[in-house]
């Protein structure tokens, strides 16, 4: 009965409405009824995901929850939705986030609340989209209009730099996706007019065509990422954008490049994949390690974040381009931990600022004496951040690791060594933010966090002790449609001599 | 040809013709005080001619007037959208123009004027015609830049306007004229016919398209013959530049395609001005993106948006193909769209005497009216092209025509101007969003502008998210016509 219900129309506008319905409350005078419209349109906008949990089949293949309709016929455009088991847990974690969001946002944001909590609502909407799309021209517009509400979050409730930021991280995810477009466009034409995905994954194209086609995607979707050296827009945007923006930026958004490469670059063109896959896995690997060490000497802990998150990511680059079903499963695993992990270490760092309005490590110390249990909660996240096992953030680095020791020892090696980095910066910014005797007047004022902040980092906390304990609900979603992909990507598509 | 000429094809201009005549005597007995039945009676016109632009429309192309005159389903379309145009042109500028004294009947016997020169052009199927549409036009925008006589600005503007207007009709007559010499005939589609069976003086044919071409190139404002624009932009007051930068360049694509891709269109001909397309395009959106960034004037800032638009707008026609003129077509009428809500939103901003014409401000518009900021962020976003507004499209479109002829080089070049030009789109949504107002005066307007602009403003998303039905009218006007 679930099958009939249009699950996956419901997840994409049932945000989008209720962020024109929030727009429509107005000024300020409003704000409590817009934030209770948001947080019933978020609340409603995750239930509508979970029939699709519940009722995904994890014996098919193929994409499931399909709707299409015809969209723009002069094009052979389709309205064509459907999910496998990848873009089923991204969906999950982006709706999942939106409420976070929103309940995050209740009080800390007092202007302009309306339209605060629209962007993030019709932002999410359109990344269920992006995930759920199967025409690459509806994936496109999705991936695209995303940038739209993310350049006002940050550039309207964003810090004193956030004019440089919110135009660099729209120029620069710009820059890419207007490449990718010139790729789409052209596969159009080699398929005989189609941009379906189905139809762009049969198309034989010869391996010189595959490469520019893989840069075009690459460009777009490693920005995204962001992998080095296309990175630099990320701290900018996350230390200037506020924590919900960080929240959405670092949980949701950043995967829609992991996201990219999974269901565009790797089916596409699987023989460019391959014979250019030690160049990506060489990014990944700086990323991994270079940037694990560029994070170690942040003064800020946003931009350390930021750096931690860059460097997380890596390792879902890395999993993607060694194709073997441990790599792959264990990066998007990393991908969800990682929604779960850096989503919660910004809203930390949002606890902080909220009440010192500083984000400088050395402003603080000796936290843990005045917010005990805020310590408990961001201590979880450090130790997850960290890759702790029993935290999620273990599961996914390990499967990666595992999967990159079959290729080549040395991969495996110089991703292991991000673990020590990983626990060395983010424990080292825990030890100097909360240990040790009260650092100032300000910190001994600090009051614990509040029911509201203690209900969004429990949500988070059980997530992710759970995934790190029990990922068998998570991984079995994955299975058959990561050995799917990578049945698609071991078929060459160079045309037949 | 038949002995007895229909005249039906040709009411919609007949009618505008009689009406303008008429309310050019009607408004001598009109005072100030009654002008507004004045603009009544010329709103009435447009709408009449729309309507009957509509009812004489027909799928198979109609030829009167000996030939000289056709009317197909392209020219009921550009037609039609030039009426709709012209209206929501007056309707915007009605505040503006009652302020500075421009609110006269001369303003809407020249509107009107201008009017029937671009149906007239729309339609010609004879180069006579053509160029008799065009001086109308033209005469008639040079008046209405100057109208405002006190202005040093507007008069200079209007004396650039016209000495480079005069030298660019003159190159488009000296091209035509060698076209005649090489083909004897000055009717289109006479010219397609003889021109495609390859001619004895093929060198003259190509000389002289080398001139037609300049001249369509002063016309749209692409580059390098584009001198004429920014100055005329910032110089005319906003009311006219409004109208110089929207409809007539419904006009100015229907000559394109009458010119380039009807009477000019064999294959040997086409490769010979999709060259010189090519550059004039590739320019374009060089110099109108990059000089674009250092405008502090929204005028002229949109002029150099314009300039670049015309690049996008060559390069769908340069494809040379039936899908490649759709999409120009398309891109026309989008532009023309984003344009009339830019301009509208600038003169909803200026008010008494007041000239809402830097980018400053524009600051804090969220704050002192969140509805029009945001009316004005999708037309940027759609200016920039970026989903889901119809911007986007009409960028699509064009580069798809682009990549099918195999020059996805020339597609890729085009988007990195386009990504250059996002940036001032952005800074005018930062400006709107991101500051804080210099100015708390509350925006007002009256109930029609405000309608009109909201609905001008909502159709770039509306069409952004169903742009099927607008696609669809120009592939089957181009189809149907060339």
């Amino acid at each position: 009965m679930m099958q009939q219900l249009p699950l996956l129309n419901l997840a994409i506008w049932v945000p989008i409405i209720a962020g024109v319905a929030v727009l429509f409350t107005g000024s300020d005078r409003n704000a409590q009824a817009a934030r209770v419209i948001a947080l019933i349109g978020a609340v409603l906008g995750f239930l509508v995901t979970i029939p699709l949990y519940t009722g995904f089949d994890l014996q098919q293949g193929s994409f499931q929850f399909v709707h299409r309709a015809p969209w723009i016929e002069s094009f052979n455009v389709w309205y064509h939705l459907g999910i496998d088991g990848i873009s089923l847990l991204l969906i999950l974690l982006n709706s999942l986030t939106t409420v976070l969001v929103v309940i995050a946002g209740w009080q800390v944001i007092q202007t302009r609340v309306a339209q605060y909590m629209a962007a993030f609502l019709i932002l999410s909407g359109l990344m269920n989209g992006v995930f759920s799309a199967l025409d690459a021209m509806l994936f496109y517009v999705f991936f695209e209009s995303t940038l739209i509400p993310m350049f006002i979050i940050i550039g309207v409730w964003g810090g004193p730099n956030r004019v440089y930021a919110a135009t660099k991280f729209f120029l620069y995810t710009l820059l890419g996706s207007l490449l990718s477009l010139v790729a789409l466009i052209y596969l159009y034409n080699a398929t005989g007019g189609s941009f379906a995905f189905l139809d762009l994954y049969e198309v034989p194209l010869p391996l010189i065509v595959q490469v520019i086609v893989f840069i075009a995607f690459f460009m777009a979707f490693a920005v995204k990422v962001p992998m080095w050296p296309v990175h630099t827009w990320l701290p900018d945007a996350h230390v200037e954008a506020p924590t919900g923006g960080s929240v959405v930026l670092a949980a949701v958004m950043l995967k829609l490049g992991g996201y990219g490469f999974l269901r565009l670059s790797l089916p596409i063109v699987p023989d460019a994949s391959i014979y250019l896959a030690p160049a990506v896995i060489a990014l990944s690997l700086i990323a991994v390690v270079y940037i694990g060490l560029v994070a170690l000497v942040q003064t800020d802990m946003k931009k350390l974040i930021a750096y931690s998150s860059i460097s997380h990511m890596g390792f879902v680059t890395l999993g993607i381009f060694i194709f073997n079903a441990q790599g792959v499963e264990g990066a998007v695993i990393q991908m969800i931990s990682h929604g779960f992990i850096s989503g919660a270490m910004f809203l930390c760092v949002g606890v902080l600022y909220d009440r010192m309005h500083t984000r400088q490590i050395a402003d603080y110390g000796g936290v843990a004496n005045r917010m005990p249990v805020f310590a408990a909660f961001f201590m979880l996240f450090a130790m997850a951040n960290a890759g702790l096992p029993g935290t999620s953030g273990f599961v996914g680095e390990f499967l990666v690791i595992l999967g990159a020791m079959k290729v080549n020892f040395w991969y495996a090696f110089a991703a292991a060594i991000t673990l020590i980095f990983g626990a060395a910066y983010t424990l080292w910014m825990y030890k100097r933010v909360m240990f040790g005797a009260v650092a100032n007047d300000h910190v001994a004022e600090l009051k614990d966090i509040n029911a509201r902040e203690c209900l969004v980092l429990g949500v988070l906390a059980v997530m992710v002790l759970v995934m790190g304990i029990w990922p068998q609900p998570f991984a079995e979603v994955l299975h058959v449609s990561v050995n799917e992909l990578l049945a698609h990507v071991s078929l060459s598509k160079l045309p037949v001599q | 040809m038949q002995f007895i000429t229909p005249l039906w094809p040709a009411y919609p201009e007949l009618f505008l013709l009689v009406m303008t005549c008429i309310i050019l005597v009607a408004d001598l007995f009109i005072s100030d005080d009654n002008r507004i039945f004045t603009y009544g009676l010329t709103q009435f016109t447009l709408v009449g001619c729309a309507v009957l632009t509509f009812f004489t429309g027909n799928a198979e192309p109609v030829y009167t007037f000996s030939g000289m005159f056709v009317d197909d389903l392209m020219a009921d379309a550009l037609k039609l959208l030039t009426c709709l145009a012209v209206i929501t042109i007056l309707v915007y500028a009605r505040a503006y123009t009652a302020v500075r004294g421009m609110f006269r009947g001369e303003f809407f016997s020249l509107a009107l004027f201008a009017t029937l020169g671009m149906m007239v052009m729309i339609s010609a199927n004879h180069l006579l015609t053509l160029y008799l549409g065009l001086e109308l036009l033209s005469l008639s925008l040079y008046a209405m830049v100057a109208l405002q006589r006190d202005s040093v600005q507007a008069t200079e503007a209007a004396m650039k306007y016209f000495v480079l207007g005069a030298l660019a009709s003159g190159m488009l007559l000296y091209g035509m004229s060698m076209l005649y010499g090489a083909t004897g005939t000055l009717e289109i589609t006479a010219l397609a016919q003889l021109s495609s069976q390859g001619v004895r003086a093929q060198a003259v044919l190509v000389f002289g398209l080398v001139f037609i071409v300049a001249g369509l190139g002063f016309k749209l404002g692409a580059v390098p013959f584009h001198m004429w624009v920014p100055d005329v932009y910032q110089g005319a007051p906003t009311a006219v530049t409004l109208f110089i930068g929207s409809a007539p360049k419904f006009a100015a694509f229907a000559i394109v395609m009458r010119l380039l891709a009807q009477g000019l269109g064999a294959d040997a001909l086409v490769d010979e001005w999709r060259q010189m397309l090519l550059i004039m395009a590739v320019l374009s959106l060089a110099i109108g993106n990059l000089a674009a960034i250092m405008q502090t004037n929204l005028k002229r800032m949109l002029a150099y948006s314009t300039i670049s638009h015309m690049g996008f707008l060559l390069l769908g026609v340069l494809s040379g193909t039936i899908d490649g003129y759709g999409a120009a077509m398309f891109y026309v009428v989008v532009y023309v769209l984003m344009t009339l809500g830019a301009f509208g939103i600038i003169l909803l901003l200026t008010r008494g005497g007041f000239e809402a014409e830097n980018l400053d401000d524009y600051k804090g518009l969220n704050q002192r009216s969140p509805w029009y900021a945001f009316l004005m962020l999708l037309l940027m976003f759609s200016m920039a092209g970026i989903p889901p507004t119809v911007g986007f499209y009409a960028k699509l479109t064009v580069l798809q025509a682009v990549v099918q002829i195999g020059w996805w080089w020339v597609a890729v070049i085009a988007v990195v101007f386009s990504l250059i030009g996002a940036f001032y789109y952005l800074r005018i949504v930062k400006l709107m969003y991101f500051d804080a107002p210099q100015d708390t005066a509350p925006v007002t307007a009256s109930a029609d502008v405000r309608a009109l602009l909201s609905v001008n403003g909502l159709a770039v998303l509306v069409m952004g998210i169903a742009p099927q039905p607008l696609m669809m009218l120009c592939i089957e006007a181009v189809r149907a016509s060339i």
